[in-house]
């Protein structure tokens, strides 16, 4: 009879090698394997891309430039001629309303808005300005929020006392109202914003973006600060140090590296909350200025029309709803994949 | 004469305004009799039905005229603070009118008749003695405030009094002798105001003649309060007045309430008619498009007129069924945009004029709401307006009276001849979508011409004193504006917005936004001044003269002069509308 110990390497020697696998591989396959969440990223992906070809369509199908206003032109419509802005009737005559849709492509296929411009082209080039800044925000903002989630648990005491006080005071502000007070400033600096050698144009997109992601910093900050308050004591980082690391290496070789999953869980859903909130500011008219148009500029120039011409506020409203959606559910998707727990749920 | 507007300009209206309706003979004015408003005065009180759709009076104070009801106003928002001495709204303003008097007053009745000054509270307009310095009023006798107190002319001294202490548009009672050393911190206008109590007397002294005290008087700012009224803002407490109407209560939040006067008897019926209606509520916080269908529906009496009317709704407004609830009356205002005359491109005198020759007047009327809404303009005096004559050269075509189309080919060759093709412009407008739609099309505009252009868009309420504020000059080059009238005077417009005097450095109250000064010119504004007490003629000639060099000078681009539209409930009685008050709500009923 075999004694334990042999029994023991018998198995070990019966027993198939089991490879070893990258945790990010093992994220992408669950990740791949959410149905729903693919579907997500594929309608994102769409979405994309249909406004990266906006000026394909502005000038090659449609023949419109959506940035000049175009009260006294002309369109086609069934094969008359018509303006694309239209009297009223009655005796009084009051009002001009624009065109509404056509549902042909290449002549005002959503109509025409209050200054008779393409709808449709300005929906696509909307879209460029508010996924820019959506997604050109988020990931400021979770750098940002990183790093000093990273400073502040690493180093904690007073230095994580001041750093968490200063959050608290930016997100006690009502996140709107701090973004309009900082808009109204910047827009007033009319030679443009000075930071160092770069000089920024108050009406570039670079003004809202920067807002929004200073707004969200003290939002991702918080469970990112948590995350590291949980690694930087673990026994790999006493072993780093005893090793005589630099603060700088502990923290970003041993402890960024088990954080970030926690910002880009966060990622997608910070992509769709700085839309929205892109949105709401643009309809305020702080957000992105003009000439540049976004879902939410073209929202609230249709807002006069809202009953007769419906489709100048319902189109931009669908694709922020498309989009938001489709990042909630990717964002789902991505946490679940990253998320041992979330193992059996998916792989089961 | 040299005012400083304050900075709550009367400025911010809305979009829309309709074609004069003819009135009846009987109720344009005179003909409203003084036995009716006394009939009427005798059934006050009576009938408040609360239903704005029915009016409720007595059989006999019906078959008089129409006295009873309650009148419903539908207004977005509230006029902000109600003290008469410092609010500067046209919303509190057709309120006030009937709460409250002056010394004189403009004629209560609808059309041109209602530009003309009648006295008031005094007894005649007096002619001025000592070279157009001094004025004394006989005060009428035997008329009380709301509150009972009796009028005497000593009333006068804590009214004008008041108009220092309390922060707001002091300027308009700036040549009072004594003025100059006037603050919020407290005023002894006793050689400027002098009343003598036992003679009912009041005398005016002025440091300077002053041609247009009489409709100066005739402001809201110095509508009479009682000698106890506080020196200090009354805050949402109107002070008793003299009107057919009190103040019950006012609540930003809410509603106005005003309800008849019971010390109220007409003695003047072409000054201050005894009202119709029993009460007048005005309220708030209703989205316009819902104040519409509300009053559509009969749910209510008025949209007020200065609530802008959303497009979708003017379509239904066009209904023949509304025909007889919409009116359409022209402004006496200008929507227009400054030039800075004070930094490149358009301190330079060609490129003034290339822009005013490029500018698409179509496209800026379209934008307001089309022909029925706006009429294009060139020049700097509102069609029918003392001293007007139609006159516009920044037009295609031959005529030099009416704006046609734009001149693109003699934009361009200006351009090139001031040397500022290529430099950047920024266009500087309101946030809101006329203001931006607007700058848009100035920005297309200017572009179409060589220039850069960029826009600045700002929150009406930072936009106006931003543009005003020299300390702003080098941020802007184009600024989105409106004017609109304070009483019917060419100097009102001419002076006012482009007069030497009115630019005042740092302030946030320089009304002069285009920073235009042509000595030239305002020696021109000075004699027409002087000329309008002795040579009446002879002023009205200066100032058609000044518009017409002031056009040429180009400090402006008019854009358009707007039109106003008043959305009243079905079956709505004795619509009256002046320029200067514009509806006469307490001349109205509900048949």
């Amino acid at each position: 009879m075999a004694t334990l110990l042999e029994q023991v390497e018998v198995d070990t020697e019966l027993r198939p090698a089991i490879a070893g696998r990258n945790p990010w591989a093992l994220a992408a396959r669950r990740l791949w394997r959410n149905r729903i969440a693919m579907a997500s990223l594929v309608l994102f992906l769409l979405i994309v891309v249909l406004c990266l070809a906006a000026p394909l369509y502005a000038h090659d199908v449609a023949h419109v430039n959506p940035f000049v206003p175009n009260l006294n032109g002309h369109t086609v419509v069934g094969g008359k001629v018509v303006p694309v802005m239209q009297r009223g009737g009655g005796a009084l005559r009051l009002g001009e309303t624009p065109i509404g849709p056509t549902w042909d492509l290449s002549h005002y296929f959503l109509g025409a808005d209050s200054t008779g411009r393409d709808v449709a082209a300005l929906l696509l080039y909307g879209g460029r300005s508010s996924l820019l800044i959506g997604i050109g925000s988020a990931v400021l903002c979770s750098i940002a929020a990183t790093v000093v989630a990273l400073i502040a648990g690493f180093f904690g005491g007073t230095t994580d006392a001041l750093l968490s006080r200063l959050m608290d005071v930016i997100w006690a502000f009502p996140v709107y109202l701090l973004a309009i007070s900082i808009s109204t400033e910047l827009l007033t600096h009319t030679s443009g914003i000075q930071i160092g050698p770069l000089n920024v144009s108050a009406t570039s997109l670079w003004v809202p973006t920067v807002i929004i992601a200073f707004i969200y910093v003290p939002y991702v900050y918080r469970p990112v600060r948590g995350q590291v308050l949980s690694v930087v004591n673990k026994e790999f980082v006493e072993a780093a140090i005893s090793q005589g690391a630099s603060n700088l290496r502990l923290i970003f070789s041993e402890i960024l590296p088990n954080v970030v999953s926690t910002v880009i869980v966060l990622l997608p859903l910070m992509i769709a909350t700085t839309i929205l909130t892109e949105a709401a500011l643009s309809f305020l008219s702080i957000g992105v200025q003009p000439p540049n148009v976004s879902w939410g500029t073209i929202i609230q120039d249709g807002t006069d029309l809202v009953y007769s011409r419906p489709w100048v506020t319902i189109a931009p409203g669908l694709m922020i709803l498309l989009t938001v959606l489709s990042l909630n559910v990717l964002g789902d998707g991505v946490r679940d994949a990253l998320d041992p727990r979330a193992k059996l749920r998916v792989e089961g | 004469m040299t005012r400083l507007p304050a900075t709550m300009l009367r400025r911010s209206r809305s979009r829309q305004r309709p074609p004069a309706r003819r009135l009846p003979r009987w109720q344009a004015g005179l003909a409203v009799p003084a036995v009716l408003a006394v009939l009427s005065l005798a059934v006050a009180g009576c009938g408040s039905s609360g239903k704005p759709s029915s009016s409720s009076s007595s059989p006999s104070a019906q078959a008089a005229g129409h006295p009873g009801g309650t009148w419903t106003i539908l207004a977005n928002s509230a006029f902000g603070v109600a003290d008469p001495a410092q609010n500067y709204t046209a919303e509190e303003w057709q309120l006030l009118i009937d709460t409250h008097d002056g010394l004189t007053g403009f004629a209560k009745v609808g059309g041109a008749e209602g530009n003309k000054i009648v006295p008031d509270l005094a007894t005649s307009i007096p002619k001025p003695t000592n070279g157009g310095k001094t004025y004394l009023f006989h005060i009428r006798r035997g008329i009380e405030f709301s509150n009972g107190q009796t009028l005497k002319p000593s009333d006068f001294v804590t009214t004008f009094e008041r108009q220092f202490t309390v922060p707001g548009p002091t300027s308009f009672y700036s040549d009072f002798v004594g003025a100059s050393k006037c603050s919020t911190k407290g005023c002894n206008l006793s050689k400027g105001v002098v009343a003598n109590n036992s003679a009912y007397t009041l005398t005016l002294n002025l440091t300077a003649p002053d041609p247009e005290l009489m409709d100066q008087l005739a402001l809201p700012f110095a509508f009479a309060v009682p000698a106890g009224t506080s020196p200090k803002l009354t805050g949402n407490n109107v002070p008793p007045g003299t009107g057919p109407y009190m103040w019950k209560s006012y609540n930003p939040n809410t509603e106005a309430v005003l309800v008849r006067n019971p010390h109220f008897h007409v003695w003047s019926a072409q000054a201050q008619p005894a009202g119709y209606p029993n009460e007048i509520v005005e309220k708030y916080g209703l989205q316009v498009s819902d104040e519409v269908t509300e009053v559509l529906n009969g749910g209510a009496n008025e949209v007020y007129d200065g609530d802008p009317i959303p497009s979708d709704q003017l379509g239904t407004l066009n209904s023949p069924k509304y025909a007889g609830q919409v009116h359409v009356n022209t402004l006496a205002a200008d929507y227009y945009y400054a030039l800075n005359t004070r930094r490149p491109p358009f301190n330079n005198l060609q490129a003034r004029q290339a822009i005013n020759y490029a500018a698409n007047r179509t496209a800026y009327v379209k934008i307001f709401g089309g022909p029925s809404l706006a009429v294009p303009t060139c020049q700097i005096l509102p069609p029918d307006f003392p001293s007007y004559s139609p006159y516009c050269p920044y037009t295609a075509g031959s005529s030099h009276t009416q704006w046609t189309a734009p001149d693109l080919a003699k934009a361009k060759q200006l351009v090139q001849q001031s040397g500022t093709a290529g430099m950047k412009v920024i266009v500087d407008a309101t946030t809101d979508q006329v203001g931006k739609a607007l700058a848009e099309q100035m920005v297309a505009d200017l572009n179409s011409i060589g220039y850069k252009a960029t826009i600045q868009l700002l929150s009406s309420s930072v936009q106006y004193p931003f543009i005003q504020n020299s300390s702003n000059s080098a941020k802007w080059n184009v600024a989105y504006s409106q004017w609109f009238q304070d009483y019917p005077a060419a100097s009102d417009f001419l002076n006012v917005l482009l007069g030497c005097g009115t630019i005042h450095p740092n302030s946030d109250a320089s009304p002069n936004i285009a920073a235009f000064c042509q000595k030239n010119i305002q020696s021109q504004i000075n004699q027409a001044e002087a000329d309008e007490a002795t040579n009446p003629s002879e002023a009205a000639r200066l100032w058609t003269q000044i518009d017409h060099e002031d056009t040429n000078a180009a400090p402006w681009v008019g854009m358009f002069n707007p039109k106003q539209i008043d959305v009243l409930s079905s079956g709505v009685h004795g619509y009256q509308w002046t320029s200067v008050w514009n509806i006469l709500i307490d001349r109205l009923w509900q048949g």
